[in-house]
């Protein structure tokens, strides 16, 4: 594995996908009945269920803000997700993980609405395969709108990996574990504002500034799959005026 | 005059009812705010996932989910979920919780050393209350002075969706007023989605509770009135 080359000479990945190419991206929303909202995403091999409570009375009282709401995200791998067995005690990256959707996710939430609440979001990740948080955060989104909680925006995300020398969108596990650099970003598509954005290993000036550009074309083909999926979801109720 | 112009000749970026999410640009321009919506400089941007609405120049979003908020003078159904010495916690399907005090229950104090609250209101029971004060920084007090309002001593309760209650109601309760009119049933629609039906027999009271979970079920489709008055007809016959 370690000498196939990821990227072949006329510009496909291993899996068959073109450099700016993304996998293939399927949201569905509200599977959940005991969640307030809920949303599920294959996401090439990724797969990643997302459920919303609240908002709902903060416990216990004493973490409760009083003037905005509280945002908790749990995101968790699932023991079978990963090819060796994932321990299920939490483990660091999930805690930090954790607190990068979080924080992702709380600018295009309205808090000020519901002060003294919380709103928990959790991120099980039942399969993964590289671009997890990305994933999860587009997931978590679509979940909050679900529940029908206030938000500015929603929130997109894609990550962009240098592979071989070369800029590539949507990084695969592979891509991710044999690459040079990993550069997750978020973005509230139509406000145009970043929630979020790492960058793991080494990338020249010009390369960020080409990665950033891409990223946001990549965040605005997400969106695209968001809209279509919330559309999806509840056109059902909503669209029904041929009827009279 | 040329202002009021104004309002007008800037069109809105969406059609009436138009499926709207978080984010969509709704509308630019002079125009008001209303619920579900959110001004930044010109424009404005739904905020849910919901039905696009223009009532004169306010521009507002119908929800489709969504979980109840007290207001003021709102009308609620609780269940009781706390007994206190002198007070009682409701739940009232809110992410705030209800504050129901013995004064404002009984219209006299209560004394605690010869009395139990218990015995006027025990977990469980539910109340008709009105919404008293409710400013998010403390939890809404309610009230049941009133007409109407009070212990809930018989009939059914059904909860449903919230972002339902105003089609259960209809347009000037056009809708609720079939329900009671078909069904010869005493029905209350609290704002929190809790409705309470009280009819002669058990059965009378399951035929609204069916009709009021298709209406759930349909809220966002036209026709819905006429469809619940066959759905009686049908019942009838």
């Amino acid at each position: 594995m370690k000498n196939e080359k990821l990227i072949s000479d006329d510009g496909i990945r291993f899996d068959g996908r073109k450099i700016e190419e993304l996998r293939p991206i399927k949201f569905s929303l509200g599977m959940l009945k005991n969640a307030d909202g809920s949303a599920f995403v294959e996401w090439g091999k990724n797969k990643i269920l997302v459920g919303v409570m609240g908002p709902r009375e903060a416990h216990p009282k004493h973490l409760a803000l009083a003037d905005r709401c509280r945002i908790e995200v749990l995101y968790r791998m699932a023991t079978f997700s990963v090819g060796e067995r994932k321990s299920p005690a939490p483990a660091r990256r999930e805690h930090e993980l954790s607190k990068v959707i979080k924080e992702a996710l709380e600018p295009a939430i309205f808090v000020e609405m519901y002060p003294r609440t919380t709103i928990d979001i959790y991120v099980e990740v039942l399969q993964a395969d590289g671009s997890t948080r990305c994933a999860g955060i587009s997931a978590a989104a679509l979940a909050l709108a679900d529940a029908g909680i206030p938000m500015r925006d929603l929130v997109s995300s894609i990550a962009i990996g240098k592979v071989e020398g070369q800029l590539v969108v949507d990084v695969k596990d592979e891509e991710d574990k044999q690459g040079d650099s990993d550069m997750p970003l978020a973005i509230m598509p139509s406000k145009n504002a970043v929630t979020l954005l790492q960058m793991d290993g080494l990338l020249t000036h010009e390369e960020f500034i080409r990665s950033l550009e891409m990223a946001k074309k990549g965040c605005m083909e997400v969106y695209q799959r968001q809209k279509e999926a919330l559309q999806e979801h509840f056109q059902k109720s909503a669209n029904n005026d041929e009827e009279t | 005059m040329l202002r009021n112009c104004e309002v007008f000749s800037i069109p809105t970026k969406i059609e009436p009812r138009q499926l709207v999410v978080p984010g969509t640009l709704l509308a630019e321009g002079k125009y008001n705010v209303g619920f579900n919506a959110y001004r930044e400089g010109e424009m404005v941007y739904s905020s849910v996932v919901g039905l696009a609405d223009l009532r004169n120049d306010t521009v507002s979003v119908i929800p489709l989910r969504g979980c109840y908020i007290p207001y003021v003078e709102d009308v609620v159904i609780g269940e009781v979920k706390e007994v206190n010495p002198t007070m009682w916690a409701l739940d009232i399907l809110s992410p705030y919780e209800g504050i129901l005090f013995a004064k404002e229950f009984l219209s006299k104090p209560l004394n605690t050393l010869k009395e139990d609250a218990r015995s006027y209101l025990d977990i469980g029971e539910m109340v008709i209350a009105k919404v008293l004060s409710f400013d998010r920084t403390r939890n809404p007090s309610l009230t049941t002075r009133g007409d109407g309002l009070g212990k809930i001593q018989r009939g059914t309760v059904i909860t449903v969706d919230f972002t339902r209650v105003p089609r259960i109601i209809g347009k000037k309760g056009s809708m609720i007023n079939i329900l009671k009119k078909e069904s010869n049933c005493q029905i209350f629609v609290g704002q929190n989605g809790r409705i309470w039906i009280s009819g002669k027999t058990r059965d009378e009271e399951a035929v609204v509770a069916d009709a009021i979970r298709k209406i759930e079920a349909e809220a966002h489709t036209s026709g819905l009135t006429d469809r619940i008055q066959e759905y009686f007809a049908k019942r009838r016959a």
